[in-house]
């Protein structure tokens, strides 16, 4: 029988032959992550393990990216435990404000994944690094301190789901629809405990950017990781970043799947998800006539380059409607910059909108843009949960980069074509 | 361990950890603080009226959403002693696991026990007990390779003697 992508890297990383899904491992991790918000209570359960010394401080990767820059003194002192930490324990990969920027768009553009590789993160999306053909999954903070302390993490093989797109994308359609039309069919516990495997042209048509956008929300569907076979857009990606070798993996033509899903890319149109579940998605055009209070663009899911390109080249001419608050916030340090370079920055700034240093903030309702009741924000976020961006009586919906700055022009959802 | 009993209080599906405890209170890593805050955006009312020892129970999917840890650290210090719902989702599942959360997943008695019920639970054999209607349910038992963790006290204290053996 043969075996999935997902099962060769869990053996690999567990110097086992033959693993079944279902079965535990002690895996050895490649890289582990946390951020301002899970670090401190890992660092706290690193010091009750009674560990002294990181057991591979190369592997380790801190970000200071959610409540930053510093939100308030609680938050500054959440870094600056962290930040005490990486001193002491010599993590030489400790991003601060303005060197960094939002974790999951970061680690893959430092080079720091690449594919084969079994990577841990306290953070629910790391499941986004998938997209280049690692393992990646999110853990908790106690799983995060023993893996500082041991250099490994258990883990439960998962079954996996072969999710494969056929067809071409419609206009304007990217990775963010794909994912969230996938969700709204399987639900948010569709994928509990499993791989989501993507294949299909659709995918392999899709660049890095796209492919990183659906592994992010694999998690929205319960999944345990996302995953795409590494190929040529990967390889060219890697090579783009770093020089390291590594040993990409990818799924026999007899593994064995709990499902397999066909999806036709000529059903799925722009996709808005409606509070308060991302598996309630739907086409934008069921949702129009929804007024909305602000826009955000910006994430680990949708603040990349290419989001931002889509966004600017609607906005480009236009302003925001009066309305609306639009906030654009570019994923790291290194986007910020290449906005600028380009001129989006100006695009952005001048159609009206507000335009941040890199940071979590708005999406999970910590700051830099946070809903009052009875508020109603679009945004190129992943989660729409009651209260996820503020008050509890405040609505997300979810769409694409090219919906939101579409929606913040009309002052209510709609898509990029509806424009004058 | 002892025996675990208490009232049930009762949610649906997919509780998150949004609501279980939202982002505000992020910036605190203190488990009584973020005990007063426990599922405050689903039920305010639910610090003022937990006794400790209480259950939750839920539908499918209880703890969907974000990686945080604060979600059964915030469950455990309010002075809940279980809970018991249809479905995990995974990262809180195995939090719950690692700090020493009783977690159990049961879609009987998460659809058979009402609010306010008072329910018992024998963790070594995964047997639920709903004391007020006279009826149990059996929980899925724990692989051998978690109880491990459970019956050292949590993923702390296991790695500490994981680490003492090398
Ligand atoms: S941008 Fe949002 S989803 Fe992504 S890591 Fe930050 S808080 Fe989490």
């Amino acid at each position: 029988m043969g075996r999935t992508i997902t099962e060769k890297i869990l053996a690999a990383h567990s110097a086992q032959a033959e693993l079944h899904p279902g079965q535990f491992v002690m895996a050895r991790i490649d890289l582990m992550l946390g951020n301002d918000v899970t670090a401190p209570l890992a660092i706290e359960e690193f010091r009750n393990i009674g560990a002294e010394r990181l057991a591979d401080a190369a592997r380790v990767v801190l970000v200071a990216d959610h409540a930053t820059p510093n939100k308030d003194i609680e938050a500054a002192q959440q870094c600056r435990l962290m930040r005490d930490f990486s001193r002491e324990q010599g993590v030489g990969r400790f991003y601060d404000v303005g060197r960094g920027g939002i974790e999951h768009a970061l680690l893959p553009e430092e080079g720091l994944v690449a594919p084969g590789e079994c990577i841990i993160g306290a953070d629910s999306h790391t499941c986004t690094y998938g997209a280049l053909g690692a393992f990646a999954t999110g853990v908790g903070s106690t799983d995060l301190a023993a893996a500082m302390a041991t250099g490994e993490c258990w883990l439960r093989v998962p079954e996996s789901i072969k999710v494969v797109y056929r067809g071409e994308r419609k206009e304007w359609v990217g990775g963010k629809d794909l994912i969230l039309y996938m969700i709204g069919k399987l639900g948010v516990a569709g994928a509990r405990y499993q791989a989501l495997e993507f294949c299909g042209e659709a995918i392999e048509a899709l660049g890095m950017s796209g492919r990183l956008t659906m592994c992010n929300m694999a998690i929205e569907a319960g999944a345990k990781n996302g995953i795409i076979a590494p190929d040529a857009v990967t390889e060219e990606y890697v090579r783009s970043v770093t020089d390291r070798d590594y040993t990409p993996q990818s799924s026999d033509p007899d593994a064995a799947y709990a499902q397999v899903v066909e999806i036709d890319c000529a059903d799925i149109d722009l996709q808005v998800a409606v509070p308060p579940l991302p598996e309630n998605s739907r086409s934008v055009r069921d949702v129009e006539e929804t007024p909305i209070d602000q826009a955000v663009i910006g994430s680990c899911t949708n603040g990349r380059i290419e989001d931002l390109r889509e966004a600017a080249q609607v906005l480009e001419g236009r302003s925001v409607h009066a309305d609306v608050r639009l906030i654009v916030v570019p994923a790291t340090r290194r986007v910020h910059l290449q906005a600028i370079r380009e001129g989006l920055a100006e695009i952005f700034v001048e159609a009206g909108g507000a335009l941040s240093t890199p940071t979590c903030g708005p999406c999970l309702g910590m700051h830099m843009g946070v809903l009052a009741q009875g508020e109603r924000a679009v945004a190129t976020t992943n989660r729409n949960f009651v209260g996820r961006m503020g008050h509890p009586e405040s609505e997300v919906y979810l769409a694409g980069p090219a919906v939101a700055a579409a929606s913040a022009v009309l002052g209510r959802i709609g898509g990029p074509e509806e424009l004058p | 361990m002892s025996e675990i009993r208490g009232r049930a209080h009762v949610y649906g599906d997919n509780v998150n950890t949004d609501v279980i405890i939202p982002a505000r209170y992020l910036t605190s890593s203190d488990a009584d603080e973020l005990a007063r805050h426990c599922m405050e955006d689903i039920d305010p009312e639910f610090a003022a009226k937990l006794k400790p020892g209480d259950v939750i129970v839920a539908g499918e999917n209880f703890g969907c959403g974000s990686s945080r840890e604060h979600a059964p650290v915030a469950i455990k210090a309010a002075g809940i002693s279980a809970v018991i719902a249809g479905t995990f989702a995974r990262i809180f599942f195995r939090n719950a696991i690692n700090i020493g959360l009783p977690a159990l997943a049961c879609p009987e008695a998460a659809g058979d026990i009402e609010d306010g019920d008072e329910v018992a639970v024998d963790l070594a054999s995964g047997r639920i007990e709903n004391v007020t209607r006279g009826r149990s349910y059996q929980a899925e038992p724990f692989p051998a390779f978690l109880r491990e963790i459970v019956e050292a006290g949590g993923l702390v204290p296991y790695t500490r003697k994981r680490l003492a053996a090398r």
